[in-house]
């Protein structure tokens, strides 16, 4: 009883005791916040990753493909049985995608991935990564007449972002506004070209057929008897004929005010940018045609280039898929890659992204399909496996962070052992008192070890306390230290989320709460006994 | 329990009649002694605490320093002895010794007829809380505690915390009843800083007393205060030898406190003087 009276009366009198708690405190606060960001970001990272990727892929070791998606399908389907609910093939290759903006042809590095817009949503989360409601419902290539998101579906607070404004305007009204601007140039150009050929002719130079035509073919049957200087409109304007992607590359009758390309979905990293104050910059928008290279599937490969016209966004926020993926129509991809056998009519496949049931060990699947497949031809792997450097690097991370923090806590610990010799020294009377009285050695000890875990539990506790309450806050206080230094804390520029994602593991919070304690004892205990070894009379005589 | 209620219902029931002549005492005749017990009362009772042989010396540094060379002594049961000796005698560390608050190197020390000196640690514990209780030259109070705390702290070192928390009533009762005895009822909330020098004393006296033990052993209890401070100390030991039986070894320098006790005995570089 006395050990509880005593203890209660140290703590509450000796406020150096406070310093070890504030030190507990703030170490264990620091490991709870860390804790929590790096699971929240590891969390946010996991779920994008298995939302792109799938929980398992087939994939072929030939860039060129394998045949017949039906049959590794159907040999699939019997291999792992009720283990598989969804399957969905695709064609990926690299590819150069143009993008016109203002007359300049923008070249990007992208993987372009064929997909079958009825099954791929199945198979992993990119129908909610699209950015028009009615695509994430349904995918088609089609474009739409309006209704992009401008914010941003999957933020659920949205006081915090900023809205792309230029999404508003995106779809078919944005298409057409276009060719109208186009067609309005077209004809200027045209005008000032009559207005020129008739200041030549007036001049006395004889004008030559071209004269109410532009065009490729009619600028350059433009004589070359004319002096240099006579025509440089014609000679200048014809390479941007050819550079500006839409134009008519399929044919005089190709209506860019009523017609689309194909649709390609693009990754929001290729199309845009996000400046340091949190909004996006768009170089390209739904609506507008870019122009791809790839090569065809053939010996020797031969790059083929096409437009297309792009009908949505994708934004998985992971910046590595983001920047570097389109989707077509897998059809459309095979077809223009020939690899579609022309007699039997069966199409080439490059991976076969499948989707399992909840609950089941995609390890155990993919080591069976692995069997079914020959492996020196085709490459079964879980997402997990696809992304083990960057997980576990990951995992590296929030172990390191954890060792260096507990290292803190530890210093607090070797706080308390100072502290406490300091009270067991001022207090050498008051434990020869306690003796003479009876207390024991044992007892004596306690009165210590009881000090050393309420200064651990008080300060895991507060430490919990303000840690989780850190956490929670954890945006507010980033916004508050960006205003206060002027530097932005946490920028979305960087790091492709509006917010920090934090994720509290309650059993996290309570080994790090249990370890400060357990430090705290520890660090109690040689002073403790150092107090329990004294010898009554000498402690009565202590002065 | 119920022996200790008895005693403290025999000295509280006197109590207008004890605590009036003490301050009467004090104030008109200051050598007013109360009568000895007759002589034969106290021999022919057992003893209670004794030693024989009983040898102490500290090293210091390489140097051994004898501070007591066997020592024989008998305290019977409801007496009131008094240790003298000059400074460095040895006396404080006799009543340490016979209140198992040290070892002897030598000779054995005796309690109710058995040999306590070789006892665990863990048994002199409980003599010392509940057979001896000890006052001291500095009081010894705790700084932390209230006047009534420390009182009750010898029985919150006793009681597990839930068997305290059960006779918290009884405790606090015996605590009130003895911080009335000498004189503190009206100090009970302070701390022992806010205290006199007899104050404190007192309080230390009260929390010997509580646990009703056998013997109050007393190493110089006068010798910080001034006389008539002392003196009323004095009184409160004599008045609880005489009323209660309480048996009281107590060691002192000063001649004419040790002419107050029953029987004085003198203590001479670590020998028994005749």
């Amino acid at each position: 009883m006395y050990k509880l009276l005593l203890c209660w009366r140290y703590l509450r009198t000796r406020y150096i005791a406070l310093v070890c708690i504030v030190s507990v405190m703030l170490g264990v606060a620091t490991m709870v916040v860390v804790n929590s960001v790096m699971a929240g970001f590891t969390h946010e990272m996991q779920v994008r990753l298995n939302g792109m990727l799938g929980d398992l892929v087939l994939e072929s070791r030939s860039m060129d493909g394998a045949a017949d998606a039906e049959a590794a399908m159907e040999t699939i389907r019997q291999t792992a049985g009720d283990a598989v609910v969804g399957m969905s093939p695709t064609v990926s290759v690299p590819a150069l995608m143009y993008i016109d903006v203002g007359g300049q042809s923008l070249t990007r590095q992208i993987t372009m991935v064929g997909i079958d817009e009825s099954t791929y949503a199945d198979v992993s989360q990119f129908g909610d990564y699209l950015q028009h409601p009615d695509n994430r419902e349904q995918l088609q290539f089609e474009l739409r007449d309006d209704g992009y998101d401008v914010y941003d579906h999957q933020i659920e607070d949205q006081s915090d972002m900023k809205p792309r404004q230029a999404m508003a305007d995106a779809g078919w009204r944005y298409r057409r506004y276009k060719a109208m601007l186009k067609a309005q140039q077209r004809e200027q150009r045209r005008r000032a070209d009559a207005a020129r050929m008739q200041a030549l002719a007036a001049s006395g130079v004889d004008p030559q057929a071209g004269f109410g035509e532009t065009g490729a073919a009619d600028s350059a049957a433009v004589p070359g008897g004319a002096n240099d200087d006579a025509n440089p409109a014609t000679a200048f304007s014809d390479p941007f004929a050819t550079a500006a992607g839409d134009e008519q590359p399929q044919g005089r009758d190709f209506d860019p005010a009523n017609e689309t390309h194909t649709g390609i979905v693009v990754g929001m990293g290729i199309c845009s940018w996000r400046g340091s104050d949190g909004a996006d910059q768009f170089i390209a928008l739904p609506g507008d045609d870019v122009r791809v290279s790839f090569p065809k599937a053939s010996l020797p490969p031969e790059a083929i280039s096409e437009f297309y016209t792009v009908v949505d966004f994708y934004e998985s926020k992971m910046q590595e898929y983001d920047a570097s993926f389109v989707f077509v129509p897998l059809r459309k991809l095979q077809e223009s890659r020939g690899m579609i056998d022309p007699t039997t009519g069966i199409a080439k496949f490059t991976s076969i992204q499948i989707k399992l049931a909840p609950g089941v060990d995609a390890n155990q699947v993919r080591d069976q399909l692995q069997e079914a497949f020959p492996s020196e031809l085709f490459l079964v792997s879980t997402w997990r496996d696809k992304q083990g450097p960057l997980l576990a690097a990951v995992q590296m991370e929030t172990a390191v962070l954890n060792v260096l923090l507990f290292m803190i806590v530890a210093v607090a610990g070797f706080g308390i052992l100072a502290i406490f010799f300091m009270i067991v020294v001022e207090k050498t009377r008051d434990i020869g008192i306690l003796k003479s009285l009876g207390a024991s050695a044992g007892g004596v000890m306690g009165i210590f070890l009881t000090y050393g875990v309420s200064l651990g539990a008080v300060g895991a506790g507060v430490g919990v306390a303000i840690g989780l309450a850190f956490t929670h806050y954890i945006n507010e206080i980033a916004d508050l230290l960006s205003q206060l230094t002027g530097q932005p804390v946490f920028d979305p520029a960087v790091y492709y989320f509006y917010k920090i994602p934090t994720i509290v593991n309650p059993l996290t919070v309570a080994w790090i709460a249990l370890g400060a304690v357990l430090i705290a004892v520890a660090a109690s205990v040689l002073p403790a006994l150092r107090a329990a070894k004294l010898h009554p009379v000498r402690a009565l005589r202590y002065e | 329990m119920s022996e200790l209620r008895a005693n403290l219902a025999a000295v509280s029931g006197g109590d207008a009649s004890l605590v009036a002549p003490r301050r009467a005492a004090h104030a008109t005749a200051p050598h007013v002694r109360l009568a000895p017990l007759p002589a034969g009362v106290v021999d022919a009772a057992p003893v209670l605490l004794g030693c024989r042989g009983l040898q102490k010396s500290y090293r210091k540094g390489a140097h051994q320093i004898p501070v007591l060379q066997g020592i024989d002594l008998e305290v019977r049961q409801g007496e009131f002895l008094a240790i003298v000796g000059q400074s460095g005698s040895g006396k404080s560390t006799l009543l340490h010794l016979l209140g198992t608050l040290d070892r002897p190197d030598e000779g054995q020390v005796h309690f109710d007829g058995s040999r306590i000196d070789n006892l665990p640690a863990a048994t002199h514990d409980l003599l010392r809380n509940r057979y001896f209780g000890m006052i001291f030259q500095f009081y010894h109070l705790l700084p932390e505690l209230s006047t009534l705390a420390n009182v009750l702290a010898p029985a919150l070192i006793a009681e597990s915390t839930l068997g305290y928390w059960r006779r918290r009533r009884d405790y606090r009762r015996r605590a009130l009843d003895l911080l009335e005895l000498v004189g503190l009822s009206h100090r009970l909330k302070h701390k022992p800083r806010e205290l006199s020098g007899g104050e404190m004393q007192r309080a230390a006296i009260a929390r010997a007393l509580l646990m009703q033990p056998r013997v109050l052993l007393a190493d110089e209890p006068t010798g910080n205060l001034d006389r008539s401070t002392g003196e009323a100390v004095m009184q409160t030991l004599i008045e609880l030898n005489r009323q209660s039986g309480l048996t009281i070894v107590m060691v002192t320098h000063d001649r004419w406190i040790a002419e107050q006790a029953d029987r004085t005995v003198q203590l001479v570089e670590g020998r028994i003087a005749d």
